[in-house]
């Protein structure tokens, strides 16, 4: 047990964030989500089981509040006083913000949840001993843990669909964490393909499973650090400053041309998913 | 009403108290019994749930957290008026302290391990339990220090162990007493062990004073931080119901609150199982009564600091979460907790209640029903109203096997407790001699000074 690996990893892993120490360089994933061309039409969450080998829990457990979908559609129905099926309603993908500041990782006692150099929140499923206090103090809660043995014991996967599993992913065992990754297994891939070749990732290369399965191309992906990024574009168009806990939309009296923002920023989590306002043209 | 009598003999207070290690009351061995069968219902339910998995405790996503780590909450808070009885009341010299302190250390110790075990069941991987441990390992791997479920760890661990050494260290004397007194048998050998040899020379006393003494000073600080950083769990997290800053207070006299409810409880039942009614006499109960009323004053004012803070605070998320306690799904739990901790306490306000005991029974448990609902209403209500609106709305109850294991902790905890007092001296011989010893000299002094004046 050596003391100085404690002293001299201790700030790999443990810096104030948002990072002014520790610069993201030359990664920074980062998303944005438009919600004016989202149609709820739940590709992005089946993708997601597919690429991340997520359990599928059945009717049963779905009831009782142990589905797994890393990426869930929520739907916000209008309050205008119209009843189904006339009433609207608005769509949100919801998944782990991969917050700059994450509240889920300084409270787990076995430091399984950590920030990485490329600013992603990782989930270390190996170490995780299910306590789920990350759960408990995520904002948005969108850390999934499982109930049940979903591999052997609740056959999740029957023996002709095991040939399906992504063979980058690993299969979770009961008693674990989970989240979304923003598909870690794909951007291990091109960045160590991006070293080899002595360059860093081009915008584009890489895609998320669910920003991929979009058919509206709703959401984008890259890396933040890069200026010519699409993503990196898109956040200093809606003037979404990842360091800020309020931004250029919410600061004036007036409302806004801009529609970036992200959830919940008031609590300084720092997420990394930008979110872009629905356009009505009669606001509820 | 009568207290402990200033001229018992001290052969008389050997011979009464050994007496209860052999010969209790019949209730003692159903006692025994029915906590056994309780605390096997517990031991079944965690076997189903180590097999199955943590789904059949019905926790959810994102309802985590239940009864486990409320009732958790429950058992450290018990501990705490152990510490309270045995360790601040000796610095205050507090001599009606003596016949009932050493029960009450004893539920000191108990509480916590059983509280350890709610740790262990509610963990996903239980056995993975060991990273939590700063053990040492090849890879050079730590647990994280930063996180206030850890710092619990070490509070409790730290905590548990001086409190069974305490325990033990101030049952020395007493040790002794039994290892002389008894016939040849394992019990002779098992207090000649313990007893370390002690043989009541000056030099052992002055020794043992000193010893028992750093260790009470070194217990104190312990008590009150082990339920202030369990409460910072809650405080350090973000959640709306949990950011409190006066949680560690509010946790720490919740604590002491259910202990010295507790402490009524078992004092009720000692007294007639073992057959205690000297030792254990009324004018102590009335005191701990009377004790137990201004911590529950303590409680309730504190209880009141936090709900105006909050709904003065004006933070919109904290203040939804307090309103929905008060009229959503939880309300009934809620309002109960209301009842049995701030308006069932009363009734001790009343003398003729002070030492009536079947009513003291009742209102002890009741106190400490109010205190469990207390713990389930900080954790649950946070799960169904947070920030989130995904998770609005979104009552998970317990499953049987939640209720199951929070019923069989129970029977742990009264199997561990009666095994003890049956095997270990559960009032403390050396200082009821001492106490009756005090207080005989003062009434001769004052017989003395009455002489003296009459004689003017």
């Amino acid at each position: 047990m050596s003391v100085s690996n404690l002293l001299e990893n201790w700030a790999e892993f443990r810096h104030t964030h948002p990072v002014d120490d520790k610069p993201h360089d030359p990664y920074k994933w980062a998303m944005s989500i438009d919600l004016d061309t989202c149609t709820g039409c739940n590709a992005c969450s089946v993708a997601c089981y597919a690429e991340n080998n997520i359990a599928v829990v059945g009717k049963d457990k779905f009831e009782h509040g142990h589905t797994m979908h890393w990426l869930r559609i929520e739907r916000y129905w209008d309050e205008d006083g119209r009843e189904f099926p006339d009433q609207g309603a608005q769509f949100l993908p919801m998944m782990c913000q991969q917050c700059e500041a994450a509240p889920c990782e300084t409270v787990c006692p076995v430091a399984a949840t950590n920030h990485t150099s490329d600013g992603l929140n990782s989930q270390i499923y190996n170490r995780c001993i299910g306590s789920r206090y990350c759960s408990a103090n995520c904002p948005f809660k969108v850390r999934y843990f499982n109930w049940y043995d979903y591999t052997d014991r609740d056959n999740a996967w029957p023996d002709e669909m095991k040939q399906q599993l992504n063979p980058d992913v690993s299969v979770r065992t009961k008693g674990v964490m989970e989240k979304c990754t923003f598909c870690v297994q794909r951007l291990h891939e091109v960045k160590s393909n991006a070293k080899s070749e002595g360059r860093i990732v081009r915008d584009g290369e890489v895609q998320t499973a669910c920003q991929q399965s979009c058919p509206t191309g709703a959401i984008s992906f890259g890396n933040l650090v890069d200026s010519e990024s699409k993503i990196h574009q898109q956040w200093q168009a809606q003037k979404v400053d990842l360091v800020q806990d309020k931004q250029e939309k919410d600061k004036g009296d007036e409302p806004s041309e801009l529609r970036g923002y992200r959830i919940l920023e008031e609590l300084r989590p720092y997420p990394s998913v930008m979110y872009l306002e629905r356009v009505r043209e009669s606001a509820v | 009403m009568k207290d402990i009598r200033e001229d018992i003999a001290w052969a008389k207070i050997n011979q009464d108290v050994l007496k209860s290690l052999e010969n209790p009351r019949k209730l003692y061995w159903v006692i025994v019994v029915v906590a056994a069968l309780v605390f096997s219902v517990g031991l079944a339910c965690e076997v189903y749930q180590y097999n199955v998995g943590m789904g059949v405790a019905n926790l959810d996503n994102p309802h985590v957290w239940g009864l486990y780590i409320a009732t958790f909450i429950f058992w450290i808070g018990m501990s705490h008026s152990g510490t309270l009885l045995s360790a601040i009341l000796h610095l205050m010299h507090a001599d009606w302290r003596k016949p009932i302190y050493r029960f009450a250390e004893a539920m000191t110790t108990f509480s916590l391990m059983t509280a350890g075990l709610f740790v262990m069941v509610h963990i996903g991987r239980l056995w993975q339990f060991y990273y939590s441990l700063p053990y040492p390992n090849e890879r050079g791997i730590w647990p994280n220090f930063q996180s206030p479920l850890l710092w619990d760890a070490m509070a409790i661990f730290t905590y548990l162990s001086s409190s069974v050494l305490f325990l033990y260290v101030g049952m020395i004397p007493d040790l002794a007493i039994c290892r002389d007194n008894m016939k040849d048998g394992w019990r002779r050998k098992l207090y000649t062990l313990l007893a370390l040899g002690w043989e009541g020379t000056d030099r052992q006393w002055r020794n043992f004073r000193v010893t028992y003494l750093t260790i009470a000073c070194f217990l104190i600080p312990l008590a009150v931080s082990v339920h202030s950083i369990v409460a910072s769990d809650f405080a350090m997290s973000q959640q709306p119901g949990w950011h409190v800053t006066s949680f560690p207070p509010y946790f720490v006299a919740g604590a002491l609150y259910s202990g010295c409810a507790a402490i009524i409880t078992l004092f009720i039942i000692l007294r007639y199982v073992f057959r205690f009614e000297e030792y254990m006499t009324l004018p102590i109960l009335k005191k701990v009564v009377r004790l137990t009323f201004a911590i529950a004053m303590i409680w309730t004012y504190l209880n009141a600091v936090e709900f105006a803070s909050v709904w003065y605070g004006h933070d919109v998320a904290s203040k939804d979460l307090l309103v929905e306690k008060m009229v959503g799904a939880y309300a009934p739990a809620w309002w109960a907790m209301i009842f049995c901790g701030s308006v069932v306490p009363f009734v001790l306000f009343f003398k003729r209640f002070q030492t009536n005991i079947p009513v003291l029974f009742v209102v002890s448990i009741l106190l400490n029903v109010g205190m469990w609902l207390e713990r389930w209403m900080i954790i649950s209500p946070t799960f169904s109203h947070g920030y989130y609106p995904w998770m609005w709305d979104h009552d998970q109850w317990p499953s049987l096997i939640q209720w199951g294991m929070v019923f069989g902790s129970f029977g742990w905890f009264a199997l561990l407790f009666m095994l003890f007092c049956k095997i270990f001296p559960s009032v403390s011989m050396y200082e009821v001699k001492e106490m009756v010893y005090h207080r005989s000299l003062h009434t001769k002094k004052t017989a003395a000074v009455a002489a003296d004046k009459g004689g003017q």
